[in-house]
């Protein structure tokens, strides 16, 4: 919708202000800040919009503050611009043209974009002149002035004028094509059109200027052209180009003055003036001949009508001709005269507008609309990050960037109501994909509850039927209160439903509540409070006790008032899905290393499993549905000598310790001789892996197999663990990686108990998909089993036919 | 912030004003108008003493909308644009004629659509409740009873989080069609080979289906698709981490997703242009023939084939015989148009014939560019193919079609 995409803009301003102050950071630091980041990749999507403005917008914003080499993914969405109407077509150009001057290699991919075509309004077609001349270099230039002769053949004459502008400036920008332009211009000079040939006479003289080493040939030329010339710009240049260099054509030069000293009084005024620069050079080269025909035309001078002609002549005359009055400026005529003048800079007429931000009404205009502010410049010092609310910790911070949903920008400060809330939060959901609730399926984990993000109350809300809602809003009307005292009051609320909570058990959560309140106020704060909240959490063991925590992350994760972040999560190998509830839950025994990573997939992992190594004495571990059977292969028979290994996961509790995974490793003998000695040699893990080795396969058999199990404590991650599996005269280096299905630990439970777990369980554990499901895969039965194939989970009973957990 | 709004038409008399802040006299407008007569062409923007005027050109008519302090000219100039969507959406063809006819409803649109100057309800379902478009019966039933077309009851659709589309629509018959248009825009030098050529598609749906569909929509081949463009409907995560376009549509028609298929791909060009045009500088007589054939059509018939070609100043008349269709040559305008209709690859069409130039002038010195339209149905040039089509959410059975559609975009043939 345009209008929410308008306003988006604007928030996105808001941060922008802050953000450039990030910038400043990242210059000195060489590492991004995070809300930098954030902004850039949330800004993203919205080149894909089909608003212009929004687009123009988030070009600008990369234009400003992305780092180089990101800001090219602009370039492709503003030449999707060039196909809409005209007015935008105008604008996009001409802020593409600033650009262009700037960052060459933004839209070279681009060149063809830009070819003009009859049918374009001449304003477009100058504009689209302009950046291909910006977009000139040395590989495309042959290509660029093909294309530069079709357009000098316009009808338009205007446009062809201006290409022949552009066709000089190519040419002195890339030395290579000087030559070859500059033969291009002089064929121009017979053109019959007189524009066109004037104004190839003006590049000329601009280029012949530029390196007038031994171009007498082409001035001869033009010397003869000045017979049938009219247009004064051309013949104002001509003189002055057998002027300055008429020591190269000595012949010609004061023949030329001889003419047009005859014209004089019919010429316009600037070749009048170019007549009497001619005559003045000429006097002092060749006085000899020249003499009395320069003094014919300084008096012609003295009389005219125009003052500016009058002054310049009375000017020359005390210069040049030698007199008793004339001072000792006369000696140096010569220098002031024939001094070697620089060569005029051939610049684009977009030189200047870069001092106005682009897409703004001042760019369009080129001067400064009533309004108009002006870029801060970065400031001195970062600003306090404090400034923005920091009521989440330092990794959750991170973790909505990873997961690319995230409030940040906009005005936190608000206390939204409940329902203004839920309406954000279904809004940012179905964003991101996610499907009408009927079909929704979510998968839902969680480490600890250290991360709890989004407001699950509300999730809660959302599946039990929508009572809740309206108290929850009604409560929100206490605004004043702020958020906190919202959430504990909607907690409150839900007390009742769970009817198994006592009255005790509800102040212990208020007080846990406050306490958490306590917490968002300063992060050190909530620091400590979340590590008390673990060790109680570690504490909680029986029923009720889990639920009072439930009933603590959930209004503590209400009042972090953090959206929700949602993610896709594509199931592989599995057409169909639907909604798959993971039913993990841990209390959190263990202090979760939580994981920092930028991409979200180990991250996930370590959620999951964090699950499954925390399943500690609390949760009954449910036996198995079934077992996949599908093995992975670790050392193949070629590269392991005859000796061949394959592993799978047995999902079966790790005897090793709670912690591992357990995996069966089946070592294969496939040559004919014994194999002696089999073990794991030097491991190799990542920090923090364990391993239980199997035991020492003392001999196998040709043609024979053993499975012997080990135990991997994977540590949160898909990392891999490397070791080395040896026999008695080789060792081979191995390695297992774990899929993320594996590293879960399927528990029983009932389905009220999976839903309270489900409720404490959203936020950043919660992934959804949703999948097509092919018509003979939609059964329950086919769908867990392909669920329970993918990834090691157990199977809760539920009243709901269509859903499956 | 936009201040007012003029609609000016051709002649130049403005016949509709609207103020959203303070009134800003109607005076304003001669600097447009000087602006106008200065160039040929209108400029886009420009500064007054004390106020800032952007134009947009539709339908004959000049939406001119006067600001006063610096705002992005791209957000005015997409504002104006929608005012004359939802017109047409409104009235069917947005005309001087329907603006004065509907003055009461445009004015009340105009409201709602901008408040103080900023952009409030500008999707059309929610203005079409807000404000009913206006129909015969209803005309009628207000002038009787006096009553208007402003809707009483808040728009659902505004609040929720799906704001293009309203609750609670019923059809009897569920149909959902897509259209899949391609254009290819491409310049073709003088020996036939391609300059440049690109496509540019873009699809189109009608939905009309009761409830809350959530529909999902697959392609067989979405690598083709390049730089892509969404109604705000189409979810976009799924889109990039699956390919698939996932939205709860509007109510009726809407413009899911304009796409640009990418340069590596090369581009069929599905037509050519055999041309003989020549001018003489010792007569004033000259040399015209083109025909027009089929090159990569994928065995489809092209259709629709309109020539028109801008004249050199110098052509006084054209004197044509078309082995079919019908050819119009304005000597005001110089403009050559041919409109072939079908080509049928047996007997190509061709256009012969000698051209008059104005005596004693010399030869144009360049050839005329001709630019060329067609269509082609059931093809979609790119190759781009829609998997399926499926609907969640709801329990009926819709039906669903999709069709495709090749035009030529800007076709040039340079001669």
């Amino acid at each position: 919708d345009e209008v929410v995409e308008e306003y988006s803009e604007n928030n996105f301003y808001e941060s922008d202000e802050e953000q450039k102050e990030k910038d400043l950071k990242v210059k000195n630091t060489y590492t991004m800040d995070p809300d930098h980041r954030l902004l850039l990749r949330n800004t993203k999507p919205l080149l894909q919009s089909r608003n212009a403005a929004v687009v123009m917008a988030v070009a600008q914003l990369y234009w400003h503050l992305a780092p180089k080499s990101e800001a090219g993914i602009v370039s492709k969405s503003l030449v999707r611009l060039l196909r809409s109407n005209r007015e935008v077509q105008y604008i996009v150009l001409q802020n593409i043209a600033t650009m262009s001057i700037q960052r060459k290699g933004m839209f070279e991919p681009y060149l063809k974009s830009f070819y003009v075509r009859s049918t374009d309004p001449t304003m477009i077609k100058t504009l689209k002149l302009e950046i291909l001349t910006n977009l000139a270099n040395e590989a495309n230039i042959s290509t660029l002035l093909r294309e530069f002769q079709t357009y000098v053949k316009s009808q338009d004459k205007q446009f062809a004028a201006a290409t022949i502008q552009a066709i000089g400036r190519c040419a002195t920008n890339i030395t290579e094509v000087t030559d070859t332009c500059l033969n291009g211009l002089v064929c121009l000079l017979s053109n019959r059109d007189e524009i066109v040939v004037a104004e190839s006479v003006v590049v000329i003289k601009k280029l012949l200027q530029t390196q007038p080493a031994h171009h007498g040939e082409i001035i001869k030329h033009m010397a003869k052209l000045l017979d049938n010339i009219t247009v004064p710009v051309a013949r104002a240049s001509i003189l002055w180009l057998i002027g300055e260099y008429c020591e190269r054509v000595p012949k010609i030069a004061p023949d030329v003055l001889r003419k047009t000293a005859k014209s004089f009084t019919n010429e316009d005024d600037l070749v009048k003036l170019q007549i009497l620069n001619l005559g003045a050079k000429l006097y002092l080269t060749n006085s000899k001949q020249t003499k009395l025909l320069t003094q014919y035309v300084l008096n012609l001078g003295k009389y005219d009508q125009s003052y500016d002609i009058r002054d310049r002549t009375r000017f020359i005359r005390q210069l040049i001709v030698p007199n008793e009055k004339s001072g000792a400026l006369s000696k140096y005529a010569k220098k002031i005269f024939l001094a070697q003048k620089p060569a005029p800079l051939l610049e684009s007429p977009f030189k200047d507008r870069d001092h106005f931000q682009l897409g703004t009404l001042s760019h369009t205009l080129n001067s400064r609309a009533t309004g108009y502010l002006e870029l801060s410049d970065w400031p001195e010092v970062a600003p306090d990050p404090s400034v923005r609310n920091v009521d989440v910790a330092e990794t959750a911070k991170e973790w909505t960037g990873i997961l690319g949903k995230t409030k940040k920008e906009k005005p936190t400060e608000k206390f939204y109501s409940e329902s203004e809330e839920e309406e954000d939060e279904s809004a940012s959901t179905s964003a991101s994909g996610r499907c009408l609730e009927s079909n929704l399926h979510l998968c839902r984990r969680t480490v600890s509850s250290e991360l709890e993000s989004g407001s699950e109350s509300e999730k809660e809300d959302k599946e039990e039927g929508s009572s809740d809602e309206s108290s929850g809003s009604s409560s929100s009307s206490e605004e004043s209160t702020g958020s906190e005292s919202d959430s504990k009051e909607s907690t409150a609320k839900k007390t009742p439903r769970a009817a198994d909570e006592s009255d005790s058990e509800d102040i212990k959560k208020k007080a846990k509540g406050i306490s958490k309140k306590r917490g968002t106020s300063s992060s050190s704060n909530r620091d400590s409070t979340s590590s008390e909240e673990s060790s109680s959490d570690s504490k909680s063991e029986s029923d009720s006790k889990s639920d009072s925590e439930s009933g603590k992350s959930r209004s503590a994760t209400s009042s972090k008032k953090e959206e929700k972040p949602v993610q896709d999560r594509k199931a592989p190998n599995k057409q169909d899905v639907f909604l798959l509830d993971l039913d993990d839950f841990c209390p959190v025994t263990t202090p979760v290393a939580v994981p920092t990573a930028a991409v979200l997939s180990p991250s996930l992992t370590a959620d999951l499993e964090g699950l499954s190594l925390s399943s500690s004495s609390v949760i009954d571990v449910t036996t198995q549905v079934s077992v996949p059977t599908k093995t992975h292969e670790l050392l193949h028979r070629m590269s392991g000598k005859g000796l061949a290994a394959h592993y799978h996961f047995s999902r079966q509790p790790c005897i090793f310790g709670d912690r591992m995974v357990s995996v069966q490793v089946t070592v294969t003998n496939t040559t004919d001789q014994k194999i002696e000695n089999i073990h794991i040699g030097e491991k190799k893990l990542p920090p923090g892996m364990r391993m239980h080795e199997f035991n020492l396969i003392e001999c196998l058999e040709p043609a024979r197999s053993i499975t012997v199990s080990m135990g991997i404590d994977f540590c949160d991650s898909t990392q891999t663990a490397s070791f080395q599996l040896c026999t008695n005269d080789d060792r081979f280096n191995v390695n297992i990686q774990p899929p993320v299905g594996e590293l879960l630990l399927p528990v029983t439970m009932s389905e009220k108990d999976f839903k309270k777990e489900q409720g404490l369980l959203t936020g950043m554990n919660e992934t959804s998909a949703t999948i097509a499901v092919a018509p003979q895969n939609s059964t329950r039965l086919v769908i867990i089993e392909r669920v329970v194939k993918a990834a090691n989970l157990g199977v809760v009973p539920s009243g709901q036919d269509n859903i499956h957990r | 912030m936009i201040h007012s709004l003029f609609l000016i038409n051709a002649s130049g008399d403005i016949f509709l004003e609207k103020h959203w802040k303070s009134v800003v006299s109607r005076s304003v407008c001669d600097y447009f108008f000087e602006a106008q007569e200065r160039a040929s062409e209108a400029e886009k923007v420009i500064s007054t003493p004390h106020h800032y005027l952007l134009s947009v050109y539709r339908h004959k008519i000049f939406f001119v909308a006067v600001i006063q302090s610096e705002v992005p000219p791209l957000f005015v100039i997409e504002f104006l644009h929608r005012v004359v969507d939802t017109f047409q959406d409104y009235f069917g063809v947005c005309s001087e004629v329907m603006i004065k006819d509907n003055v009461v409803v445009v004015y009340e649109v105009l409201e709602e659509m901008l408040d103080n100057g900023f952009p409030l309800a500008t999707e059309s379902n929610i203005l079409k409740e807000l404000i009913k478009p206006p129909t015969i019966l209803r005309t009628v039933v207000n002038t009787i009873t006096g009553s208007t077309n402003v809707g009483d009851q808040l728009p659902s659709g505004q609040l929720s989080v799906v704001p293009w589309r309203r609750t609670g629509v019923k059809y009897t018959n569920n149909e959902a069609y897509f259209d899949v248009i391609e254009e290819i825009d491409a310049i073709i030098d003088k020996s036939g080979s391609t300059i440049t050529a690109e496509i540019q598609g873009v699809i189109d749906a009608c939905v009309k289906l009761t409830g809350m569909p959530d529909l999902t929509l697959s392609f067989m081949n979405p690598r083709l698709l390049d730089d892509v463009s969404f109604h705000p409907c189409v979810r976009f995560k799924r889109w990039e981490s699956e390919r698939i376009l996932s939205f709860i549509p509007p109510d009726g028609n809407f413009r899911l997703l304009s796409y640009h298929v990418s340069a590596q791909n090369l581009v069929a060009i599905p037509v050519y242009v055999k041309h003989n045009i020549s001018f003489r500088d010792s007569s004033s007589l000259g040399r015209f023939e083109i025909t027009v054939g089929p090159k990569q059509t994928m065995g489809k018939t092209v259709e629709g084939v309109m020539v028109t070609s801008q004249m050199p100043k110098g052509v006084l008349n054209m004197t044509l015989t078309p082995s079919q269709g019908t050819h119009i040559f304005d000597p005001v305008t110089k403009l050559l148009s041919w409109d072939v209709g079908k080509i049928n690859p047996q007997k190509l069409p061709s256009l012969k014939g000698s051209v008059t130039l104005q005596a004693g002038t010399s030869k144009p010195d360049e050839n005329p560019t001709i630019n060329l339209q067609f269509k082609i149905q059931q093809l979609a040039i790119s190759g781009l193919k829609v998997n399926r089509l499926d609907m969640y959410g709801e329990k009926y059975k819709p039906f669903k079609g999709i069709k495709y559609m090749t035009k030529a975009g800007k076709f040039q043939v340079r001669t």
